[in-house]
């Protein structure tokens, strides 16, 4: 049977890269899901983007409509935002922030929300896999209790409870670091330590989880029996496999990072797209919500794509076409 | 429950009965022993049993709030605006204080359970119905059907799916709040069936190939009810346990909602938009925001701390360690 395998499969990188192309090709539609299912949501709902503190004369509100193309019929105008998407990248102007433009805007916040996001996935490794693995490797003992307890309270711990008593405690209280804003690095630590423990606690958990399936089974046990010292073993044999649940998380969880920025960007106050794109929600600024929504959709399938291509290679038993 | 074989009769040794027990299907005669080994694993986890009473506790409380609190959850008293906990005012008596606008905290946080369980359960249950009836036609139809649904469901993944639910509620958010708390109950809804599906589907492609859905085609059953009275009662271990694990994950998300101020809206209350008040001001009246948090936070421990119970309760390869 392991001759005709051999015979009739593929080389290993042939299949990925069919995959890769086949999952790209997959993307185009789903893109064209999500573009259309935000644009008939927004554009259905009731609101005004020119909306103002000072009503807006109705000839001014005309010319506004015939400058951004909202007068014209709805179909049109998606397509004439879909032509410019694609074969322009232009994501059209923004009706809120005049003379802005969505590439412009999400090139301006973006960074704040990709700094905030990288460090707190870093916050969140450098805590999560170390505890997950002790506890895994001192199973059933205090440590392992203490430290599951400890996880799962920073799983419930929403960020919106976390993020505001860290406030109260090192900024109004201590006065460690400022309240609000991000200019100073020292502003970075409190919403990526909010950030970061949270997914620690998730990544803690899966840590332990893996490098409880790895250390149970038989190899381990034979280099156990050969008289391995513990760290080697753990740290040379079993870390790569114990850690593919982790990986495997990484790419939805830097999804949800980015999404669950919006939660923190609101607390502390960072002009990252997060906290730019629900604003825009609020205000109707039609082709920001499209824009943003697009461009994280196409991080969110990068990011899949991604993390699926290093799980392979990270495991050698797992073939990609299967 | 006493219907059942008197064989499995000496194994309960004087713990209660299960409460699922008389719920089930009569054609479960073999499942009904292991539903009982399950309650028995999880009355002898402490945790889960104190997670399982927290919730009744809480449940009840938030269900009886109205004969529960003296106040109303949108009686505003001007003068008794920031009370702190435990203070008496002339004849009032306020046990977490009040907001700024003078309603009893305590009453609010009852309040804001009963909107916040409501929507777990609701939108799990919307969740729980997809998830399972999609993936179980699936899981069953094989070939062709299969690879197309599951398709779907990849697709679906991928979506930016905080995002769409922000973008609808937007939509919605200047109708009524009744009209918007429904709106959330779908939408949640909607969004988290889909790792209900795969779960159940890949139960019941193993469980297709089995022989007692062999012999009931032999019988001559329709295929829908070898479908849904056969292979889905087999299925309820997965299901339950993610179910339990869902409805934290669902609250979470409403309260993300109404936090960023796209959920429930004043002066009805969810415990995300109690938080979000409380965040707003946690320098001047920070119990605002630690009784919600406190509440909010133990009930999704409870809930977690269950289904990691029920988990290990209801899969007899793990309850060997």
């Amino acid at each position: 049977m392991p001759d005709s395998q051999r015979t009739t499969s593929p080389p290993r990188w042939l299949s990925m890269l069919r995959v890769i192309g086949w999952r790209l090709l997959q993307a185009i539609p789903t893109l064209l899901a999500i573009s259309v299912l935000t644009f008939t949501i927004i554009r259905s709902a009731p609101g005004d983007p020119f909306a103002n503190d000072k009503a807006v004369r109705e000839e001014v509100r005309a010319q506004l409509e015939e400058h951004f193309g909202f007068d014209q019929p709805r179909h049109k105008q998606y397509f004439r935002w879909l032509y410019r998407a694609v074969f322009e990248f232009d994501l059209g102007p923004s009706t809120k922030q005049t003379g802005f433009s969505v590439n412009e805007i999400i090139a301006q916040h973006f960074p704040a929300s990709l700094e905030l996001g990288l460090y707190s996935l870093l916050i969140a490794l450098l805590v999560g896999i170390p505890t997950g693995v002790i506890a895994a490797v001192k199973r059933n003992t205090v440590i392992d209790y203490g430290a599951m307890t400890l996880a799962m309270l920073g799983i419930c711990l929403p960020t919106f409870v976390l993020g505001p008593l860290l406030l109260l405690l090192f900024s109004i209280g201590l006065g460690w670091f400022n309240p609000l804003g991000w200019e100073d690095p020292s502003d970075r630590v409190l919403p990526c330590l909010t950030m970061g423990l949270f997914y620690a606690a998730y990544i803690a958990r899966l840590a332990r989880g893996g490098m409880l399936d790895i250390l149970n089974q038989d190899f381990v046990r034979t280099a156990r029996a050969k008289g391995l010292p513990a760290l080697q073993l753990v740290w040379k044999h079993t870390l790569k496999g114990g850690l593919l649940p982790v990986v495997n998380f990484l790419g939805p969880a830097f999804a949800r990072i980015i999404s669950g920025s919006f939660v923190i960007e609101t607390i502390f106050f960072i002009p990252g797209l997060g906290r730019f794109f629900v604003t825009s929600a609020f205000n109707r600024d039609y082709n920001v919500i499209m824009g943003t929504v697009l461009f994280y959709a196409v991080l969110l399938i990068t990011l899949n794509l991604v993390a699926d291509i290093i799980q392979v290679l990270l495991n050698p038993r797992l073939r990609f076409d299967s | 429950m006493t219907t059942t074989a008197p064989s499995v009769e000496p194994v309960q040794s004087g713990s209660a009965p299960a409460p699922g027990d008389s719920g089930l299907p009569r054609n479960l005669e073999k499942g009904s022993s292991l539903w009982r080994d399950a309650w028995r694993r999880l009355a002898k986890n402490r945790m889960a049993l104190a997670s399982l009473i927290f919730l009744v506790f809480i449940s009840l409380l938030s269900l009886f709030a109205p004969f529960i609190s003296p106040y109303e959850f949108e009686e505003i008293k001007i003068g008794l605006g920031a009370v702190p906990p435990l203070s008496r005012h002339d004849d009032s008596f306020h046990f977490f204080g009040t907001d700024e606008l003078g309603r009893d905290l305590f009453t609010r946080v009852l309040q804001g359970g009963r909107v916040s369980l409501a929507v777990g359960l609701v939108a799990t249950a919307t969740a729980l119905i997809i998830g399972v009836t999609y993936g179980a036609v699936s899981g069953f139809a094989g070939g062709r059907l299969d690879a197309f649904l599951m398709r779907i469901v990849d697709i679906l993944y991928a979506l930016p799916f905080t995002m769409l639910v922000i973008v609808i509620m937007s939509a919605v958010e200047q109708r009524d709040p009744k009209h918007s708390l429904y709106i959330i109950f779908f939408c949640i809804g909607a969004v988290e069936w889909l790792t209900m599906s795969r779960i159940v589907r890949g139960q019941v492609m193993s469980l297709r190939q089995q022989e007692f859905v062999e012999a009931a085609i032999s019988l001559g059953l329709s295929r829908s009810r070898i479908l849904f009275r056969h292979i889905l009662p087999n299925v309820f271990g997965p299901v339950i346990v993610y179910t339990t694990l869902t409805i934290p994950a669902v609250m979470l998300f409403e309260s993300i909602l109404s936090f960023l101020g796209f959920g429930v809206q004043a002066p009805m209350s969810s415990w995300g938009s109690l938080i979000k008040d409380g965040a707003d001001k946690i320098d001047v009246y920070p119990w605002l925001l630690i009784f919600p948090g406190i509440f909010f936070s133990l009930t999704l421990f409870a809930l977690n701390f269950l289904g990691d119970g029920l988990r290990d309760a209801l899969d007899p390869k793990t309850s060997k360690d």
